[in-house]
Protein backbone atom coordinates (compact mmCIF):
# COMPACT_ATOMS: atom_id res chain seq x y z
CA UNK A 1 0.00 0.00 0.00
CA UNK A 2 1.51 3.32 -1.08
CA UNK A 3 1.51 6.43 1.13
CA UNK A 4 -1.13 7.92 -1.18
CA UNK A 5 -3.58 5.31 0.06
CA UNK A 6 -3.09 6.12 3.76
CA UNK A 7 -6.35 8.12 3.73
CA UNK A 8 -8.10 4.80 4.00
CA UNK A 9 -7.11 4.76 7.67
CA UNK A 10 -9.34 7.82 8.19
CA UNK A 11 -12.10 6.65 5.93
CA UNK A 12 -12.49 3.31 7.61
CA UNK A 13 -12.35 4.41 11.25
CA UNK A 14 -14.76 7.14 12.36
CA UNK A 15 -12.91 7.92 15.59
CA UNK A 16 -9.64 8.60 13.78
CA UNK A 17 -11.59 10.69 11.26
CA UNK A 18 -13.09 12.87 14.05
CA UNK A 19 -9.66 13.38 15.66
CA UNK A 20 -8.24 14.32 12.25
CA UNK A 21 -11.02 16.85 11.60
CA UNK A 22 -10.52 18.45 15.03
CA UNK A 23 -6.78 18.78 14.42
CA UNK A 24 -7.33 20.39 11.00
CA UNK A 25 -9.88 22.93 12.35
CA UNK A 26 -7.55 23.72 15.26
CA UNK A 27 -4.73 24.50 12.83
CA UNK A 28 -7.07 26.73 10.81
CA UNK A 29 -8.14 28.54 13.97
CA UNK A 30 -4.58 29.00 15.18
CA UNK A 31 -3.49 30.52 11.89
CA UNK A 32 -6.57 32.69 11.25
CA UNK A 33 -7.85 33.74 14.68
CA UNK A 34 -4.95 33.72 17.14
CA UNK A 35 -2.82 36.34 15.30
CA UNK A 36 -5.70 38.84 15.66
CA UNK A 37 -5.15 38.76 19.41
CA UNK A 38 -1.45 39.58 19.35
CA UNK A 39 -0.98 41.65 16.17
CA UNK A 40 -0.90 45.34 17.06
CA UNK A 41 -2.33 46.19 13.64
CA UNK A 42 -5.69 44.55 14.48
CA UNK A 43 -7.05 47.55 16.37
CA UNK A 44 -6.10 50.95 14.98
CA UNK A 45 -4.64 53.68 17.18
CA UNK A 46 -7.39 56.27 17.60
CA UNK A 47 -8.25 59.23 19.81
CA UNK A 48 -11.63 59.41 21.47
CA UNK A 49 -12.78 55.82 21.99
CA UNK A 50 -14.32 55.34 25.41
CA UNK A 51 -16.48 52.65 27.03
CA UNK A 52 -20.24 53.04 26.78
CA UNK A 53 -21.99 54.93 29.56
CA UNK A 54 -24.48 52.85 31.55
CA UNK A 55 -27.41 54.44 29.68
CA UNK A 56 -25.81 53.79 26.30
CA UNK A 57 -25.00 50.22 27.33
CA UNK A 58 -28.63 49.59 28.27
CA UNK A 59 -29.70 51.22 24.99
CA UNK A 60 -27.37 48.90 23.17
CA UNK A 61 -28.93 45.91 24.92
CA UNK A 62 -32.37 47.10 23.82
CA UNK A 63 -31.02 47.44 20.27
CA UNK A 64 -29.88 43.82 20.41
CA UNK A 65 -33.03 42.63 22.22
CA UNK A 66 -35.33 44.13 19.59
CA UNK A 67 -33.26 42.62 16.80
CA UNK A 68 -32.34 45.91 15.13
CA UNK A 69 -29.27 44.14 13.71
CA UNK A 70 -31.50 41.98 11.56
CA UNK A 71 -32.10 44.96 9.27
CA UNK A 72 -29.39 47.48 10.18
CA UNK A 73 -25.65 46.91 9.98
CA UNK A 74 -23.09 49.00 11.83
CA UNK A 75 -20.25 48.58 9.41
CA UNK A 76 -19.39 51.10 6.72
CA UNK A 77 -17.35 49.14 4.21
CA UNK A 78 -14.29 50.64 2.50
CA UNK A 79 -16.03 51.35 -0.78
CA UNK A 80 -16.48 54.71 -2.45
CA UNK A 81 -20.28 54.73 -2.52
CA UNK A 82 -20.45 53.90 1.19
CA UNK A 83 -17.94 56.64 2.04
CA UNK A 84 -20.06 59.12 0.06
CA UNK A 85 -23.25 58.18 1.83
CA UNK A 86 -22.19 57.34 5.38
CA UNK A 87 -18.76 58.92 5.97
CA UNK A 88 -15.45 57.32 6.93
CA UNK A 89 -15.31 53.52 6.77
CA UNK A 90 -15.74 51.81 10.13
CA UNK A 91 -12.60 51.00 12.09
CA UNK A 92 -12.00 47.90 14.19
CA UNK A 93 -11.27 50.27 17.07
CA UNK A 94 -14.80 51.62 16.87
CA UNK A 95 -16.32 48.30 17.89
CA UNK A 96 -13.64 47.20 20.37
CA UNK A 97 -16.04 47.53 23.32
CA UNK A 98 -18.92 45.87 21.48
CA UNK A 99 -20.07 42.53 22.82
CA UNK A 100 -21.47 41.29 20.54
CA UNK A 101 -20.37 43.39 17.57
CA UNK A 102 -23.04 44.76 15.26
CA UNK A 103 -21.30 44.36 11.91
CA UNK A 104 -23.31 42.85 9.14
CA UNK A 105 -23.73 42.37 5.45
CA UNK A 106 -27.52 42.55 5.20
CA UNK A 107 -29.26 45.90 5.14
CA UNK A 108 -33.01 46.25 4.89
CA UNK A 109 -32.64 49.67 6.51
CA UNK A 110 -29.61 51.94 6.24
CA UNK A 111 -26.29 51.38 8.00
CA UNK A 112 -26.28 52.97 11.46
CA UNK A 113 -22.54 53.06 12.21
CA UNK A 114 -22.49 56.89 12.00
CA UNK A 115 -26.11 57.79 12.67
CA UNK A 116 -25.16 59.67 15.87
CA UNK A 117 -26.10 63.34 15.70
CA UNK A 118 -27.55 63.00 12.21
CA UNK A 119 -31.15 63.46 13.36
CA UNK A 120 -32.74 65.17 16.34
CA UNK A 121 -33.85 63.26 19.43
CA UNK A 122 -37.44 64.14 18.53
CA UNK A 123 -37.03 62.56 15.11
CA UNK A 124 -35.52 59.38 16.58
CA UNK A 125 -38.44 59.24 19.00
CA UNK A 126 -41.15 59.87 16.39
CA UNK A 127 -39.50 57.41 14.05
CA UNK A 128 -39.20 54.67 16.67
CA UNK A 129 -42.81 55.15 17.82
CA UNK A 130 -44.16 55.05 14.26
CA UNK A 131 -41.65 55.03 11.38
CA UNK A 132 -44.42 55.87 8.88
CA UNK A 133 -45.00 59.24 10.58
CA UNK A 134 -41.75 60.57 9.13
CA UNK A 135 -40.92 58.05 6.41
CA UNK A 136 -44.19 57.08 4.68
CA UNK A 137 -42.79 54.11 2.74
CA UNK A 138 -40.78 52.59 5.61
CA UNK A 139 -41.30 48.89 6.40
CA UNK A 140 -39.77 49.17 9.87
CA UNK A 141 -41.98 48.10 12.78
CA UNK A 142 -42.95 50.67 15.43
CA UNK A 143 -41.61 50.44 19.00
CA UNK A 144 -44.07 52.68 20.91
CA UNK A 145 -43.78 50.59 24.09
CA UNK A 146 -40.25 51.91 24.67
CA UNK A 147 -41.80 55.20 25.82
CA UNK A 148 -43.65 53.43 28.67
CA UNK A 149 -40.96 50.95 29.74
CA UNK A 150 -39.13 52.41 32.74
CA UNK A 151 -35.48 51.45 33.04
CA UNK A 152 -34.51 48.89 35.63
CA UNK A 153 -31.30 49.58 37.58
CA UNK A 154 -31.00 46.05 38.95
CA UNK A 155 -28.51 44.62 36.49
CA UNK A 156 -26.45 47.58 35.39
CA UNK A 157 -23.67 47.39 37.99
CA UNK A 158 -22.98 43.72 37.27
CA UNK A 159 -23.26 44.47 33.58
CA UNK A 160 -20.38 46.93 33.81
CA UNK A 161 -18.40 44.46 35.93
CA UNK A 162 -18.80 41.69 33.38
CA UNK A 163 -17.67 44.05 30.62
CA UNK A 164 -14.67 44.99 32.77
CA UNK A 165 -13.82 41.30 33.09
CA UNK A 166 -13.62 41.18 29.30
CA UNK A 167 -11.17 44.10 29.34
CA UNK A 168 -13.42 47.13 28.93
CA UNK A 169 -11.62 49.82 30.98
CA UNK A 170 -14.36 50.83 33.41
CA UNK A 171 -12.97 52.40 36.58
CA UNK A 172 -13.94 51.24 40.07
CA UNK A 173 -15.75 54.53 40.51
CA UNK A 174 -17.73 54.08 37.31
CA UNK A 175 -18.77 50.57 38.33
CA UNK A 176 -19.75 51.65 41.85
CA UNK A 177 -21.88 54.51 40.52
CA UNK A 178 -23.45 52.61 37.63
CA UNK A 179 -27.00 52.82 38.99
CA UNK A 180 -26.79 56.56 39.58
CA UNK A 181 -25.13 57.22 36.23
CA UNK A 182 -27.75 55.20 34.38
CA UNK A 183 -30.43 57.67 35.48
CA UNK A 184 -28.31 60.83 35.55
CA UNK A 185 -27.50 60.93 31.83
CA UNK A 186 -31.18 61.41 30.96
CA UNK A 187 -31.77 63.94 33.78
CA UNK A 188 -29.62 67.00 33.02
CA UNK A 189 -31.17 69.03 35.85
CA UNK A 190 -30.69 66.40 38.55
CA UNK A 191 -28.10 66.61 41.33
CA UNK A 192 -26.40 63.47 40.04
CA UNK A 193 -25.74 64.88 36.57
CA UNK A 194 -22.62 66.69 37.75
CA UNK A 195 -20.98 63.58 39.15
CA UNK A 196 -21.90 61.71 36.01
CA UNK A 197 -20.25 64.38 33.88
CA UNK A 198 -17.04 64.03 35.91
CA UNK A 199 -17.00 60.27 35.42
CA UNK A 200 -17.88 60.48 31.73
CA UNK A 201 -16.61 63.76 30.24
CA UNK A 202 -17.80 64.94 26.80
CA UNK A 203 -20.92 62.79 26.84
CA UNK A 204 -24.40 63.91 25.76
CA UNK A 205 -26.56 64.62 28.82
CA UNK A 206 -30.12 65.22 27.72
CA UNK A 207 -33.68 64.18 28.27
CA UNK A 208 -33.58 61.96 25.20
CA UNK A 209 -37.21 60.79 25.26
CA UNK A 210 -38.78 64.22 25.85
CA UNK A 211 -40.42 63.02 29.06
CA UNK A 212 -38.62 64.61 32.03
CA UNK A 213 -40.70 62.62 34.53
CA UNK A 214 -39.26 59.18 33.77
CA UNK A 215 -36.12 57.52 32.46
CA UNK A 216 -37.39 55.04 29.90
CA UNK A 217 -36.04 52.52 27.42
CA UNK A 218 -36.58 55.20 24.80
CA UNK A 219 -34.06 57.40 26.65
CA UNK A 220 -31.54 54.56 26.57
CA UNK A 221 -32.00 53.60 22.93
CA UNK A 222 -31.91 57.21 21.66
CA UNK A 223 -28.84 57.94 23.82
CA UNK A 224 -27.15 54.94 22.21
CA UNK A 225 -28.16 55.90 18.66
CA UNK A 226 -27.04 59.51 19.16
CA UNK A 227 -23.46 58.50 20.05
CA UNK A 228 -22.96 55.90 17.32
CA UNK A 229 -19.87 56.63 15.26
CA UNK A 230 -19.17 59.96 16.94
CA UNK A 231 -16.33 58.94 19.26
CA UNK A 232 -13.22 58.68 17.06
CA UNK A 233 -11.65 62.04 16.22
CA UNK A 234 -10.83 61.55 12.54
CA UNK A 235 -8.82 64.78 12.39
CA UNK A 236 -6.24 62.98 14.56
CA UNK A 237 -6.53 59.62 12.82
CA UNK A 238 -3.51 58.47 10.80
CA UNK A 239 -5.10 56.81 7.80
CA UNK A 240 -1.80 55.97 6.07
CA UNK A 241 -0.54 54.06 9.10
CA UNK A 242 -3.66 51.93 9.21
CA UNK A 243 -4.14 50.73 5.65
CA UNK A 244 -5.38 47.15 5.47
CA UNK B 1 -13.97 -4.54 4.91
CA UNK B 2 -10.65 -5.97 5.81
CA UNK B 3 -9.62 -7.34 2.50
CA UNK B 4 -9.08 -5.46 -0.73
CA UNK B 5 -9.96 -7.64 -3.61
CA UNK B 6 -9.85 -5.61 -6.77
CA UNK B 7 -11.58 -6.96 -9.81
CA UNK B 8 -13.01 -5.81 -13.11
CA UNK B 9 -16.76 -5.24 -12.95
CA UNK B 10 -18.43 -7.50 -15.48
CA UNK B 11 -21.17 -5.10 -16.58
CA UNK B 12 -19.24 -1.82 -16.97
CA UNK B 13 -15.71 -3.10 -17.47
CA UNK B 14 -14.43 -0.71 -14.78
CA UNK B 15 -12.14 -1.72 -11.93
CA UNK B 16 -13.70 -1.78 -8.44
CA UNK B 17 -12.15 -0.10 -5.42
CA UNK B 18 -12.06 -3.41 -3.62
CA UNK B 19 -14.50 -2.14 -0.96
CA UNK B 20 -17.42 -4.40 -0.38
CA UNK B 21 -20.37 -4.00 1.98
CA UNK B 22 -22.62 -7.02 2.24
CA UNK B 23 -22.09 -7.83 -1.38
CA UNK B 24 -22.32 -4.23 -2.65
CA UNK B 25 -19.17 -3.21 -4.55
CA UNK B 26 -17.88 0.26 -5.40
CA UNK B 27 -16.71 1.20 -8.92
CA UNK B 28 -13.45 3.13 -9.07
CA UNK B 29 -14.55 5.71 -11.65
CA UNK B 30 -12.01 8.47 -12.25
CA UNK B 31 -12.95 12.03 -11.25
CA UNK B 32 -14.41 14.10 -14.12
CA UNK B 33 -11.59 15.86 -15.94
CA UNK B 34 -13.24 19.32 -15.85
CA UNK B 35 -13.60 19.04 -12.07
CA UNK B 36 -10.05 17.83 -11.60
CA UNK B 37 -8.52 20.67 -13.65
CA UNK B 38 -10.54 23.32 -11.78
CA UNK B 39 -9.33 21.73 -8.54
CA UNK B 40 -5.67 21.91 -9.62
CA UNK B 41 -6.25 25.41 -11.00
CA UNK B 42 -7.62 26.67 -7.68
CA UNK B 43 -4.58 25.29 -5.86
CA UNK B 44 -2.30 27.21 -8.22
CA UNK B 45 -4.52 30.29 -7.83
CA UNK B 46 -4.28 30.14 -4.04
CA UNK B 47 -0.47 29.98 -4.19
CA UNK B 48 -0.41 32.98 -6.55
CA UNK B 49 -2.81 34.79 -4.21
CA UNK B 50 -0.54 34.14 -1.20
CA UNK B 51 2.35 35.72 -3.07
CA UNK B 52 0.50 38.73 -4.52
CA UNK B 53 -2.02 39.67 -1.82
CA UNK B 54 -1.90 40.20 1.97
CA UNK B 55 -2.42 36.73 3.43
CA UNK B 56 -0.19 35.05 6.02
CA UNK B 57 -0.05 36.25 9.62
CA UNK B 58 3.47 36.42 11.07
CA UNK B 59 4.85 37.16 14.51
CA UNK B 60 4.93 40.96 14.22
CA UNK B 61 2.68 41.57 11.26
CA UNK B 62 1.51 39.84 8.14
CA UNK B 63 2.71 39.30 4.57
CA UNK B 64 1.75 42.38 2.57
CA UNK B 65 2.00 40.67 -0.83
CA UNK B 66 3.81 41.88 -3.93
CA UNK B 67 0.88 44.05 -5.05
CA UNK B 68 0.74 45.80 -1.65
CA UNK B 69 -3.05 45.86 -2.03
CA UNK B 70 -5.21 47.67 0.53
CA UNK B 71 -8.97 47.90 0.21
CA UNK B 72 -8.95 50.97 2.44
CA UNK B 73 -6.40 52.68 0.19
CA UNK B 74 -8.40 51.82 -2.94
CA UNK B 75 -11.66 53.15 -1.46
CA UNK B 76 -10.00 56.35 -0.25
CA UNK B 77 -8.33 56.88 -3.61
CA UNK B 78 -11.58 56.38 -5.53
CA UNK B 79 -13.26 58.77 -3.12
CA UNK B 80 -10.51 61.36 -3.55
CA UNK B 81 -10.59 61.07 -7.36
CA UNK B 82 -14.35 61.66 -7.37
CA UNK B 83 -13.96 64.51 -4.88
CA UNK B 84 -11.29 66.13 -7.07
CA UNK B 85 -13.59 65.82 -10.08
CA UNK B 86 -16.40 67.47 -8.11
CA UNK B 87 -14.02 70.13 -6.81
CA UNK B 88 -13.49 71.47 -10.35
CA UNK B 89 -16.96 72.99 -10.16
CA UNK B 90 -17.08 72.87 -6.38
CA UNK B 91 -14.27 75.42 -6.09
CA UNK B 92 -16.25 77.85 -8.22
CA UNK B 93 -19.19 77.17 -5.94
CA UNK B 94 -17.07 78.01 -2.89
CA UNK B 95 -16.04 81.36 -4.38
CA UNK B 96 -19.39 82.36 -5.81
CA UNK B 97 -22.11 83.94 -3.73
CA UNK B 98 -25.37 82.04 -3.49
CA UNK B 99 -27.07 84.56 -5.79
CA UNK B 100 -24.33 84.07 -8.39
CA UNK B 101 -24.80 80.31 -8.22
CA UNK B 102 -28.52 80.72 -8.76
CA UNK B 103 -28.00 83.03 -11.74
CA UNK B 104 -25.19 81.07 -13.47
CA UNK B 105 -26.65 78.09 -15.37
CA UNK B 106 -23.48 75.94 -15.21
CA UNK B 107 -23.14 76.41 -11.44
CA UNK B 108 -26.87 76.08 -10.86
CA UNK B 109 -27.03 72.76 -12.70
CA UNK B 110 -24.21 71.37 -10.53
CA UNK B 111 -25.64 72.75 -7.30
CA UNK B 112 -29.10 71.39 -8.04
CA UNK B 113 -27.75 67.90 -8.80
CA UNK B 114 -25.54 67.86 -5.70
CA UNK B 115 -28.25 69.45 -3.57
CA UNK B 116 -30.82 66.88 -4.63
CA UNK B 117 -28.60 63.92 -3.71
CA UNK B 118 -27.53 65.46 -0.39
CA UNK B 119 -31.16 66.29 0.41
CA UNK B 120 -32.23 62.70 -0.19
CA UNK B 121 -29.45 61.29 2.00
CA UNK B 122 -29.62 63.77 4.85
CA UNK B 123 -32.71 65.99 4.90
CA UNK B 124 -35.51 63.79 3.56
CA UNK B 125 -35.87 61.70 6.75
CA UNK B 126 -37.27 64.76 8.55
CA UNK B 127 -38.49 67.09 5.81
CA UNK B 128 -39.78 64.31 3.53
CA UNK B 129 -38.57 63.28 0.09
CA UNK B 130 -40.77 65.98 -1.43
CA UNK B 131 -39.65 68.53 1.19
CA UNK B 132 -43.24 68.95 2.34
CA UNK B 133 -42.35 68.05 5.94
CA UNK B 134 -44.40 66.36 8.63
CA UNK B 135 -46.04 67.63 11.82
CA UNK B 136 -43.14 69.09 13.80
CA UNK B 137 -40.81 69.11 10.79
CA UNK B 138 -41.17 72.22 8.62
CA UNK B 139 -42.50 72.14 5.07
CA UNK B 140 -39.82 73.69 2.84
CA UNK B 141 -42.10 74.14 -0.15
CA UNK B 142 -44.48 76.71 1.31
CA UNK B 143 -43.97 80.39 2.09
CA UNK B 144 -43.97 80.03 5.88
CA UNK B 145 -40.47 80.35 7.28
CA UNK B 146 -39.43 80.43 10.92
CA UNK B 147 -35.88 81.72 10.46
CA UNK B 148 -36.23 83.02 6.89
CA UNK B 149 -36.22 81.57 3.39
CA UNK B 150 -33.68 83.65 1.49
CA UNK B 151 -30.50 81.99 0.22
CA UNK B 152 -28.08 83.21 2.90
CA UNK B 153 -30.47 82.49 5.73
CA UNK B 154 -31.08 78.97 4.43
CA UNK B 155 -27.32 78.36 4.21
CA UNK B 156 -26.88 79.55 7.82
CA UNK B 157 -29.72 77.37 9.10
CA UNK B 158 -28.39 74.31 7.26
CA UNK B 159 -24.83 74.95 8.45
CA UNK B 160 -25.47 75.43 12.13
CA UNK B 161 -28.92 73.94 12.67
CA UNK B 162 -31.53 74.94 15.21
CA UNK B 163 -30.98 74.20 18.92
CA UNK B 164 -28.18 71.89 17.76
CA UNK B 165 -24.88 70.80 19.29
CA UNK B 166 -22.94 73.65 17.68
CA UNK B 167 -21.65 76.92 19.12
CA UNK B 168 -23.26 79.01 16.38
CA UNK B 169 -26.56 77.21 16.24
CA UNK B 170 -29.81 79.15 15.98
CA UNK B 171 -31.60 79.25 19.30
CA UNK B 172 -35.04 80.34 20.39
CA UNK B 173 -37.10 79.00 23.24
CA UNK B 174 -40.64 79.91 24.17
CA UNK B 175 -41.45 79.88 27.90
CA UNK B 176 -43.74 77.11 29.12
CA UNK B 177 -46.51 79.43 30.32
CA UNK B 178 -48.60 76.64 31.78
CA UNK B 179 -46.06 74.10 32.99
CA UNK B 180 -43.93 76.76 34.67
CA UNK B 181 -47.04 78.54 36.03
CA UNK B 182 -46.43 81.87 34.33
CA UNK B 183 -50.12 82.13 33.37
CA UNK B 184 -53.32 80.80 34.91
CA UNK B 185 -55.26 78.11 33.09
CA UNK B 186 -58.05 80.60 32.22
CA UNK B 187 -55.52 83.06 30.87
CA UNK B 188 -53.98 80.41 28.63
CA UNK B 189 -57.40 79.61 27.19
CA UNK B 190 -58.09 83.32 26.64
CA UNK B 191 -54.78 84.08 24.93
CA UNK B 192 -54.92 80.92 22.83
CA UNK B 193 -58.39 81.80 21.60
CA UNK B 194 -57.24 85.33 20.85
CA UNK B 195 -54.36 83.94 18.75
CA UNK B 196 -56.86 81.62 17.08
CA UNK B 197 -59.12 84.57 16.22
CA UNK B 198 -56.18 86.47 14.71
CA UNK B 199 -55.20 83.34 12.74
CA UNK B 200 -58.78 82.99 11.43
CA UNK B 201 -59.64 79.89 13.43
CA UNK B 202 -63.09 79.21 14.97
CA UNK B 203 -62.79 80.19 18.64
CA UNK B 204 -64.31 78.46 21.66
CA UNK B 205 -67.64 79.74 23.04
CA UNK B 206 -67.77 82.24 25.86
CA UNK B 207 -64.11 83.21 25.90
CA UNK B 208 -63.15 86.81 26.62
CA UNK B 209 -61.07 87.68 23.55
CA UNK B 210 -60.37 91.22 24.77
CA UNK B 211 -58.73 89.81 27.90
CA UNK B 212 -56.79 87.43 25.64
CA UNK B 213 -55.57 90.38 23.60
CA UNK B 214 -54.22 92.10 26.72
CA UNK B 215 -52.43 88.91 27.79
CA UNK B 216 -51.00 88.56 24.29
CA UNK B 217 -49.65 92.09 24.30
CA UNK B 218 -48.09 91.66 27.72
CA UNK B 219 -46.57 88.20 27.23
CA UNK B 220 -46.32 87.26 23.57
CA UNK B 221 -45.96 90.44 21.51
CA UNK B 222 -42.32 90.99 22.43
CA UNK B 223 -41.38 88.01 20.26
CA UNK B 224 -44.41 87.34 18.05
CA UNK B 225 -45.00 91.12 17.51
CA UNK B 226 -48.15 93.18 18.12
CA UNK B 227 -49.67 91.98 14.82
CA UNK B 228 -48.77 88.33 15.62
CA UNK B 229 -46.82 88.06 12.40
CA UNK B 230 -43.69 86.92 14.23
CA UNK B 231 -40.08 87.88 13.69
CA UNK B 232 -37.69 85.76 11.66
CA UNK B 233 -34.70 87.53 13.24
CA UNK B 234 -35.45 85.79 16.54
CA UNK B 235 -37.09 82.70 15.10
CA UNK B 236 -40.53 83.64 16.40
CA UNK B 237 -43.15 81.99 14.20
CA UNK B 238 -45.76 83.97 12.30
CA UNK B 239 -49.05 83.15 14.05
CA UNK B 240 -51.11 84.30 11.07
CA UNK B 241 -49.41 81.82 8.73
CA UNK B 242 -51.61 79.32 6.87
CA UNK B 243 -49.97 76.35 8.60
CA UNK B 244 -48.51 75.75 12.05
CA UNK B 245 -45.56 73.48 12.75
CA UNK B 246 -47.43 71.67 15.54
CA UNK B 247 -50.93 71.81 14.08
CA UNK B 248 -53.26 74.75 13.55
CA UNK B 249 -56.22 74.63 15.91
CA UNK B 250 -57.06 76.34 19.18
CA UNK B 251 -56.39 73.04 20.99
CA UNK B 252 -52.91 72.88 19.46
CA UNK B 253 -52.27 76.50 20.44
CA UNK B 254 -53.32 75.80 24.04
CA UNK B 255 -50.95 72.80 24.15
CA UNK B 256 -48.10 74.87 22.77
CA UNK B 257 -48.66 77.80 25.18
CA UNK B 258 -48.93 75.35 28.06
CA UNK B 259 -45.68 73.45 27.37
CA UNK B 260 -44.14 74.26 24.01
CA UNK B 261 -42.44 71.67 21.85
CA UNK B 262 -39.08 72.72 20.51
CA UNK B 263 -37.78 70.95 17.44
CA UNK B 264 -34.07 70.41 16.85
CA UNK B 265 -32.32 70.54 13.51
CA UNK B 266 -28.73 69.21 13.46
CA UNK B 267 -25.80 71.34 12.30
CA UNK B 268 -24.57 70.03 8.96
CA UNK B 269 -21.46 72.09 8.17
CA UNK B 270 -19.00 69.65 9.78
CA UNK B 271 -20.65 66.58 8.30
CA UNK B 272 -21.28 67.85 4.75
CA UNK B 273 -18.82 70.69 4.12
CA UNK B 274 -19.38 74.16 2.72
CA UNK B 275 -19.84 73.25 -0.95
CA UNK B 276 -22.61 70.77 -0.23
CA UNK B 277 -24.30 73.16 2.19
CA UNK B 278 -24.33 75.85 -0.52
CA UNK B 279 -25.77 73.39 -3.03
CA UNK B 280 -28.43 72.43 -0.51
CA UNK B 281 -29.34 76.07 0.11
CA UNK B 282 -29.78 76.67 -3.62
CA UNK B 283 -31.73 73.42 -4.02
CA UNK B 284 -34.07 74.11 -1.11
CA UNK B 285 -34.53 77.70 -2.26
CA UNK B 286 -35.66 76.42 -5.66
CA UNK B 287 -38.36 74.14 -4.24
CA UNK B 288 -41.06 76.78 -4.23
CA UNK B 289 -40.80 78.60 -0.93
CA UNK B 290 -37.57 80.52 -1.53
CA UNK B 291 -37.72 84.20 -0.72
Amino acid sequence: MSAWKKHQIFETNSLILIVGIVIMIAIGGLVEIVPLYYLKSTIEKTEGMRPYTPLELVGRNIYVREGCYACHSQQIRPMRDELERYGNYSLAAESMYDRPFQWGSKRTGPDLARVGGKYSDEWQRDHLINPRSVSPTSVMPGYPFLMDAKLSTVEIENHLKVNAMYGVPYTEEQMANAKIDLMAQAQPDSDEAEGFEERYPDVLIRDFDGNPKAVTEMDALVAYLQMLGTLVDFSLYDEKANLR
Amino acid sequence: MAEHKKEIDQVTGIETTGHEWDGLKELNNPLPKWWLYIFYGSIIWSIAYWILMPSWPLVNGYTKGLLNYSQRAVATEEFDVAAAERAKVGEKLMEASLEEIRDTPALLEFAMAQGKVAFGDNCAPCHGTGATGFEGYPNLQDDSWIWGGDLDTLATTISYGVRAEHDETRFAEMPAFGRDELLEKDEIIQVSNYVGSVAGLPVQDGVDLEAGKVIFEENCASCHMENAKGDMETGSPNLTAPTYLYGKSVENIIAQVNAPRHGVMPAWIDRLGETTVKSLAVYVHSLGGGQ
